[in-house]
């Protein structure tokens, strides 16, 4: 490949995707090997990890080591926060958002995922479908992410033996099922050797499906955004104060979900107020026809009174408009859900006090048992209803990631809360 | 097609075209998903910071970023003014760079300056030719307390150096201007927590998610200006541990080092006597992504003397309160 070629991504896009699993799966291994074979890997940092490694006693390079990025990890041997990494090939650009597997980071995999277009569940092959499998994958489902890579890694300590690879495939395909996910893939690898991860190698001739890195490159992503339902959160007016630009009123913001177009009948939310797009504006010239996920800033053909927080959608197509909904949320605080105290919710633009009311069940992530309960600690999932003093423009999760989600404040402290995921009314 | 050098169209990307059909089913670049992501990011900060300032240094990234505001914010004017910490040792082509884009934007620019600060007092020295870079924290934390900015927005990115790739694009400082590694807010999807108490501090990096192959191609793409010591020029270099050290009267040979004069340019433009440039023959956009496609050295790794004093460099500055 010439230089050149190397960075014409001309048509490629950008595929975003998280990595869960232990450091004993070879996770971090793997990550290294992913970056390594690609050539993201430099010769500076390369000469670090060698440096590290001989400081930790051992020999060679260590890719781990190039993941564990803080004092306090490589001190510890830990991966204590998602850590994002970049990569690419002349077909793709890569983000992996490096997620750590402990029982207690449930809230790093969580903020990886929301991102995050698929996701690679690392099994170590000689320990099979474990506890932590399953709540991977539950968590996958729970964040909606559109596709699975079940990466079967240590395939070199099994003697490379298929049988082991289909017993894995079959048990983690079953309870998969059970969570609704769909785009699941199966490989089988050696991140330690290098078998299947860029280079098929000659240990697995056995298996015919794609390496990793093909998969990535090939996976089908231009669907993940939802196309049908136009969704324009206002971010920001713009309304200039140059004499010249007087009459120039733009609400800007970044189109979520769907398509418009110059023309299009439009309705403003909450206030329900109705008129047409005039102009979509960019500062490369104005656009017939804008889609998710651009920003721009769109002018309509009559003066409404439009400000941060409210939606513009295609009048035919219309969000719940909603004080009162239910949600599957996932709490990082260490101070517990308290039903009787004022949160605030962020959703989309929208910021409004809001009041848990109550815990319909609790999930346990290790055994998918719904429990009820009255509150909620740290790294726990429930199903919950939400009351907000203004309304707010919803659409379930499972048809829209951004419409769909939200954050739980504490007006108090200013901690993240929760992560919240919209579900639909029963 | 805005083309930088007709010819080698293909390294460049497609801009975005006015009557291009883009988004599901059309053509959507990588850089367009990173500009839209980065426009988004930057008009949170307007609408829910207080009083919020653009780190502007004359340098690469941070040319990015006020284009990126141009494209968030025009036709208005910019929600913020800009503010560069200067340590006194930049390069000349870099200050009158930054001058001179600020004049063309018609926004305001601050400067407070690392020498101030030592006059009051506030850096001291240990020896007169240390590198400043570090003592910048200071200065901007003493700019950030006398505008009382609640937000600084800055043009760091995650694949520069392993602290960064563990930070937030909102990134939350104490009161004391701390970044604290293992206690970050959770951030999800798009979801930015942007709230501050009176005396804490946001940093926001709306470039996190970028890499320095996707800086110079937006550049090339956007037919951005850019100081002219990034694009290869002659200048005198002594080598120094693996790298080279520009000569200049602040930082002149060492005893039994042998100046020669070398094609060079910078990947990075920071303070003078920790910034080191590469041999490099580009002198077009066109060529420096061509090189920039295919070296084997990260940019901090050729180009940062300051990185290179322990493995946690930039961690520990990072928790003082460095950008």
């Amino acid at each position: 490949m010439s230089a050149i070629e190397s960075v014409s991504f001309r048509a490629s896009e950008l595929l975003r995707f998280i990595t869960a699993g232990s450091v004993d799966d070879g996770k971090s291994t793997l990550i290294g090997r992913l970056l390594h074979d690609s050539k993201a890997i430099f010769e500076d940092q390369l000469h670090a990890i060698q440096k590290s490694t001989q400081k930790m006693g051992a020999s060679g390079v260590d890719l781990a080591l190039l993941t564990d990025g803080l004092q306090a990890e490589r001190e510890q041997g830990i991966t204590i926060d998602v850590a994002y990494r970049y990569f690419a090939t002349p077909r793709r650009k890569f983000i992996i958002a490096d997620t750590p597997g402990h029982e207690q980071y449930t809230r790093n995999m969580v903020t990886g995922a929301s991102t995050a277009n698929l996701a690679v569940i690392l099994i170590d092959a000689r320990k099979g479908v474990l506890t932590q499998s399953r709540r991977h994958a539950f968590l996958a489902s729970l964040v909606g992410i559109p596709h699975l890579v079940v990466a079967v890694n240590k395939m070199d300590l099994v003697g490379w033996s298929q049988d082991v690879f289909d017993r894995i495939r079959a048990e983690f395909a079953g309870f998969a099922e059970g969570l609704g996910l769909r785009d699941i893939g199966f490989i089988p690898l050696s991140a330690l050797n290098g078998d299947m991860v860029v280079e098929r190698g000659d240990n697995l001739q056995w298996y015919q499906g794609p390496a990793l890195m093909d998969y990535l490159e090939s996976v089908e992503i231009a669907h993940d955004i939802n196309e049908r339902d136009f969704r324009f959160p206002v971010q920001w007016v713009c309304r200039p104060q140059q004499e010249t630009l007087r009459d120039f009123l733009g609400y800007a913001g970044r189109i979520e979900s769907g398509s418009i177009q110059v023309g299009d009948a439009v309705t403003v939310l909450p206030s329900g107020l109705t008129s047409r797009v005039a102009q979509i504006v960019t500062l490369d010239g104005d656009l017939a026809r804008a889609a998710a996920p651009q920003s721009v800033q769109l002018a309509l053909e009559d003066a409404l009174d439009v400000s941060r927080g409210d939606m513009i959608v295609k009048s035919d197509d219309l969000p719940r408009v909603t004080r009162e909904f239910a949600a599957r949320i996932c709490w990082f605080d260490a101070q517990p859900l308290d039903l009787k105290k004022k949160y605030l919710v962020k959703h989309t633009t929208r910021t409004v006090p809001a009041l848990v009311t109550g815990v319909d069940y609790q999930v346990d992530v290790n055994t998918l048992e719904q429990q009820p309960a009255g509150s909620l600690r740290f790294n726990e999932i429930a199903r919950v209803s939400i009351k907000t003093l203004q309304p707010l423009l919803v659409d379930d999760y499972a048809t829209n990631r951004a419409t769909g989600s939200f954050i739980l404040i504490d007006e108090t402290t200013n901690n993240t809360l929760a992560a919240g995921m919209i579900e639909q009314e029963r | 097609m805005k083309a930088v050098d007709v010819g080698e169209m293909s390294i460049l990307q497609q801009p975005s075209q006015v009557e291009t059909l883009k988004g599901p089913g059309g053509t959507i670049s990588h850089l367009d998903v990173l500009e839209s992501e980065a426009i988004h990011i930057l008009r949170e900060v307007a609408a829910e910071c207080r009083n919020p300032a653009l780190l502007f240094s004359g340098g690469k990234d941070s040319i990015v970023l006020l284009r990126i505001a141009e494209k968030a914010f025009r036709p208005g004017g910019f929600p913020f003014p800009l503010l560069h910490i200067d340590t006194g040792h930049n390069f000349p082509e870099v200050i009158e760079f930054r001058d001179r884009r600020a004049a063309e934007l018609g926004e305001r620019l601050i400067v407070r300056s690392v020498e101030d600060s030592m006059r009051a007092g506030r850096v001291v020295l240990k020896r007169p030719d240390e590198s400043r870079n570090v003592h910048q924290s200071v200065t901007l934390l003493d700019a950030i307390a006398e505008f009382q900015f609640d937000a600084c927005i800055g043009g760091a990115r995650r694949d520069e150096e392993k602290a960064r790739a563990k930070e937030r694009i909102f990134s939350f400082r104490d009161s004391f201007g701390q970044w604290d590694p293992k206690n970050q807010r959770p951030e999800l999807w798009s979801l930015y927590n942007t709230r501050v108490h009176p005396g804490e501090n946001m940093r926001v990096f709306p470039i996190s998610n970028w890499t320095e192959l996707d800086v110079w191609q937006y550049i090339a793409r956007e037919q951005l200006a850019i100081p002219s010591i990034y694009y290869a020029h002659p200048r005198e270099v002594v080598r120094r541990s693996g790298q080279l050290a520009p000569v200049t009267p602040l930082t002149p040979p060492k005893p039994g080092e042998a100046a020669e004069t070398l094609s060079v340019r910078f990947r990075t433009v920071g303070d003078i006597t920790c910034t080191c440039p590469v041999e490099s023959t580009a002198t077009t956009l066109v060529e420096i992504i061509a090189e920039t496609a295919t070296t084997r050295i990260t940019e901090r790794g050729a180009t940062r003397m300051d990185d290179q004093t322990s493995e946690a460099s930039m961690e520990l500055r990072k928790k003082e309160g460095y950008f």
